[in-house]
């Protein structure tokens, strides 16, 4: 479930704690947290809600060359697409990949470069990983599917201590920066506690993996190419609930979206708004009934790379608001908006006096 | 009809069992008599008329998540639990609503969790993939893991004393994972009263074990683990089979591993039609060559242990208590919202959990 986290400039508003859990004062941290329906102290009538956003695409890059229309998996198909024909050494593997995938992510791409190049493995995650650090540290352009990032965890043993410190043991000698995992990821309304899950703050805790989350088809293949390009290994998190329902205008050439860059989607002077993946459609929703209702200016960041995060983006925006909320899907207690709002309280705290708190469930992410 | 005449039991031959590590198999013939064979049939028969009950719920929209039905498979549930006791133990993956009956849940309480109602057999929180019962350990979500877990439940077993033992259950897909090798060792390697039981229904999700096993021979796997691989479309062999591992395990010998060759009707799950890596003509040829109640049915039939009309009279209750449970599933009130954070840590006092403000703490009771 989400969790944000809210940081409040301690004047002019005269926003103290007590002063928010009572009052009915127009005082921004209140009305903000009334925005969300699930914030109300009373027990509602228990509703199903399906996908709680509309998704928005954005208007087709010009700089990239002709555009086709694509959803997300299809633009993922169109990054594996340009990679197998553009690099000879790369190959994908992964659970049921052969056919074209669970979410049809890899499909046509097994007739279209061989059965050598596109293949399926057997039901062992510990096993795809490390067989992905292998044929990487041999020269290999590996790009490994997790079927649900849920099922991660047999593979974390290979990720955090074989992967990601390959490099640094070897003195350089060997690497596996040419691996990258891709995953579906993310609440999608039926999944339940094993297949919405968003273990990205698991990660972010070792250095050596950059982890990349992508808001819709434009940026999942400009990240998914440059994560593949980047000579480190990578975990490239898919929404799945944005498979079908995010349709843009993708470019049909391969192009590349730095990484650890994030994106400021909208400027605005009042709040900084932070998220990744499926919640950057919810914040942006909660920006504009922020302006409409409350004539309260929100700048929304896109993080887009987890790890390594960009720590000036936000934190230039955070001074220029005095107010930042990140809202994600993974459980609060240690989730990554921990680790952002402990960083800019750090690193702006001379600029603004802030004191925050915050807020979220601390229950499966999917119930 | 005159009950006289009915034969009240009967010798059956059964398949031969092919055998790995092991001097001799389970008997070449069992009695079956009347009542087991009446109570078999209707086992069997619940379980099939739920699954199919859960499949129309499913496209009704009234079950929602993940469903994976257990059709076809009926033989394995119910020959496994007629080889145990209640007092062992079962633990197996997802597919596993045969099981939670006859590890002793009732078909309301089934269905009321499927549905995701208070009269589930989880409370409700479960769903399909996560049903329980005292001595049947779930009902687990995640491929494989299981497997350690009844290693564990049988080293408990052992160390307790007590005589039971522990059934764990697996698929053909599973059976690659890395985890169910690990669990090969430890329970050869400390002798823990485990059965291990492949249920291999030729299929993991969609990929067939052909392609995915680099030998099929899943009874073998275990390497130093003694194996039998059987037909776990016949009701009685699955039955004699366990008795014979469940002997083994008692006598200290150690963990042995069966085989049961089985079929699924439905898809992986309920988001798989079941038709894309496999042909209708398989699947019906299956229905009519080997389906487990009609081979059952058959049995009683032809050797006078039943009449028709006692085996359609046991078809109408079963399809009545289908209905009530199907009507108790769709009509039983979703757990309250007080039940979101319950459970999640075992606390002496309650404790209290973040909402999504700091201002609405809730409670979690355990």
């Amino acid at each position: 479930m989400a969790a944000t986290r809210l940081f409040l400039r301690a004047s002019p508003v005269k926003c103290s704690l007590t002063g928010l859990t009572g009052g009915v004062h127009s005082s921004l941290g209140l009305t903000l947290l009334k925005l969300s329906p699930a914030c109300t102290a009373k027990p509602q009538a228990q509703r199903r809600h399906a996908a709680h956003f509309t998704y928005h695409p954005e208007p087709a890059p010009s700089q990239y060359g002709p555009t086709q229309k694509m959803n997300l998996f299809q633009s993922v198909t169109s990054a594996l697409d340009n990679t197998l024909a553009g690099d000879p050494t790369a190959v994908i593997f992964g659970e049921d990949v052969a056919f074209g995938g669970v979410f049809r992510c890899t499909v046509g791409l097994r007739d279209k470069y061989g059965k050598d190049r596109v293949f399926n493995t057997p039901l062992c995650e510990q096993g795809i990983v490390g067989f992905g650090i292998g044929a990487a540290a041999a020269g290999a352009t590996a790009i490994a599917e997790i079927q649900f990032a849920d099922y991660i965890y047999p593979a974390f043993d290979q990720i955090v201590n074989e992967a990601a410190k390959y490099r640094y043991r070897s003195g350089n000698m060997f690497d596996c920066g040419k691996l990258t995992i891709r995953s579906p990821w993310g609440c999608v309304g039926h999944g339940s506690i094993y297949h919405s899950q968003c273990p990205e703050a698991f990660f972010t805790h070792c250095p050596g993996i950059k982890i990349v989350v992508p808001r819709g088809p434009v940026q999942a293949k400009g990240l998914l190419l440059s994560c593949i390009a980047d000579q480190n290994p990578c975990i490239f998190f898919e929404p799945k609930i944005l498979y079908r329902a995010a349709v843009e205008q993708v470019p049909t050439e391969a192009y590349q979206i730095p990484l650890s860059q994030a994106e400021v989607l909208q400027e605005g002077s009042d709040l900084t708004l932070v998220a990744w993946g499926t919640q950057v459609h919810v914040l942006k929703e909660v920006a504009a009934m922020a302006q409409e209702k409350l004539g309260v200016s929100c700048e929304l960041i896109d993080l887009r790379t987890i790890l390594p995060w960009d720590t000036e983006t936000v934190c230039k925006s955070v001074v220029k608001t005095g107010r930042l909320l990140i809202s994600h899907e993974a459980p609060v207690t240690g989730g990554f908006a921990a680790e952002i709002s402990s960083t800019v309280q750090v690193r702006v705290r001379w600029e603004i006096k802030a004191f925050y708190f915050h807020r979220g469930w601390s229950t499966y992410g999917s119930l | 009809i005159g009950y006289g005449l009915l034969t009240s039991r009967f010798l059956s031959d059964l398949c031969k069992c092919d055998l790995h590590k092991l001097e001799e198999g389970p008997p070449l013939q069992a009695v079956l008599t009347r009542e087991e064979g009446l109570q078999y049939y209707r086992t069997m028969q619940t379980i099939r008329r739920m699954e199919l009950k859960a499949d129309q719920l499913y496209k009704q929209k009234i079950i929602r998540g993940f469903c994976h039905l257990y059709d076809g498979q009926e033989a394995c549930a119910v020959g496994i639990e007629t080889g145990i006791n209640l007092s062992d133990h079962l633990i197996t993956a997802y597919r596993a609503h045969g099981y939670t009956l006859t590890r002793g849940g009732t078909v309301r309480e089934i269905m009321a969790e499927l549905t995701g109602r208070r009269g589930g057999i989880a409370k409700g929180k479960g769903g399909s993939m996560h049903m329980y019962t005292k001595h049947f350990y779930g009902g687990n979500g995640i491929v494989g893991a299981q497997v350690p877990l009844g290693a564990g439940v049988a080293l408990a077993c052992k160390y307790l004393g007590n005589n039971e033992i522990c059934v764990c259950l697996y698929g053909d897909g599973a059976a690659n994972q890395g985890q169910i090798f690990e669990t090969y060792n430890m329970a050869s390697l400390w002798k823990l009263p485990c059965i291990f039981i492949c249920e291999n229904n030729k299929y993991g999700m969609g990929t067939s074990v052909e392609r995915a096993a680099a030998s099929t021979d899943y009874y073998k796997r275990g390497d130093f683990i003694p194996g039998l691989r059987l037909d776990g479309m016949d009701v009685l062999c699955v039955r004699e089979a366990t008795k014979f591992a469940a002997e083994h395990c008692r006598s200290g010998k150690g963990p042995i591993l069966m085989e049961l060759q089985t079929y699924r009707y439905h898809g992986h799950s309920m988001s798989d039609p079941g038709v894309s890596y496999r042909t209708r003509e398989e699947i019906q040829e299956v229905r009519s060559k080997s389906d487990p109640i009609s081979m059952l049915k058959d049995r009683m039939l032809s050797n006078n242990m039943a009449s028709v009309e006692e085996l359609k009279e046991i078809d109408v209750e079963v399809r009545k208590e289908i209905e009530d449970a199907a009507q108790f599933a769709t009509t039983d009130p979703e757990p309250p919202l007080d039940d979101l954070c319950n459970h999640i840590f075992y606390n002496d006092p309650p404790m209290e959990v973040r909402g999504t403000n700091p201002w609405t703490k809730l409670k979690s009771v355990s």
